[in-house]
């Protein structure tokens, strides 16, 4: 299917990034007319992508996230990845309640909430450090069944 | 974010407005701890009416907050949740411990 636009952003693994990246990924998204729950949705699984490595990526010091979206007509590929010390079991990581930090009143749901909003997550690693999270949202789905009904 | 607070028949009303992520998570802990140490009420209702924004470090936060009420037998109660945040409380199964109320 043919990329109908895409961009990709940096920027440092920072909590005060959080906000301006769900946002911009979902500002971006807009052109190929979502709905708001699906806007929603988009905003919620970048924000605990980019959260996961704000927390876990960079314990000493404070590297990049990368986000890059392609767009298709109606459906978005987005890729959040770092190139911090990775996920040692990356299976275990996908579990509900599972967090590796539980003395941080840390959820553990992240990946869960990921899977929940998005139609495919895939979990892997970044060449030989950091962790690539690749998430597709088809939009309109919905509105396709109600037609084809 | 914001919190603001009030009691009103023996019940602390939290309303909480903006984000909740991880950004504004480390706040929101340290502001709701404060309010709770309070005294005045035996209840507590957290209105999301105005939250803009939360994913599961929300959920943490909520589940911290809890944990700290139930040594003090104080039920916590969740109102006015966005359908997005609704989801993620059923998903986390967190209305088993703040019950919603309308």
């Amino acid at each position: 299917m043919k990329i109908i636009n895409e961009m990709t952003i940096s920027f440092k693994a920072l909590s005060v990034n959080e906000a301006f990246a769900r946002s911009l990924v979902a500002a971006f998204c807009v052109q190929v007319n979502p709905t708001l729950d699906e806007i929603t949705d988009i905003k919620t699984a970048v924000s605990e992508a980019v959260t996961n490595s704000v927390v876990h990526a960079y314990p000493k010091g404070c590297g990049d996230v990368t986000i890059n979206v392609k767009l298709y007509e109606n459906k978005a590929l987005i890729t959040v990845s770092d190139t911090g010390v990775g996920i040692t079991n990356m299976e275990k990581a996908r579990e509900p309640f599972f967090t590796t930090k539980p003395d941080e009143e840390r959820s553990g749901m992240g990946f869960t909430v990921m899977e929940t909003f998005m139609d495919e997550v895939e979990l892997s690693k970044n060449g030989s450090h950091g962790v690539k999270i690749q998430m597709l949202k088809n939009f309109g789905e919905v509105k396709r069944k109600i037609v084809g009904e | 974010m914001q919190i603001r607070n009030r009691i009103y028949n023996n019940t602390l009303y939290v309303i909480l407005s903006g984000d909740l992520d991880e950004h504004s998570a480390r706040d929101a802990r340290l502001t709701l701890d404060e309010i709770f140490e309070g005294e005045g009420f035996n209840q507590i209702i957290i209105d999301l009416s105005e939250l803009d924004f939360m994913d599961s470090t929300g959920i943490g936060v909520l589940i911290g907050r809890y944990k700290k009420m139930k040594d003090k037998n104080m039920p916590i109660y969740i109102c006015n949740p966005s359908t997005h945040a609704e989801k993620i409380f059923k998903m986390t199964g967190l209305y088993d411990i703040m019950p919603k109320i309308s």
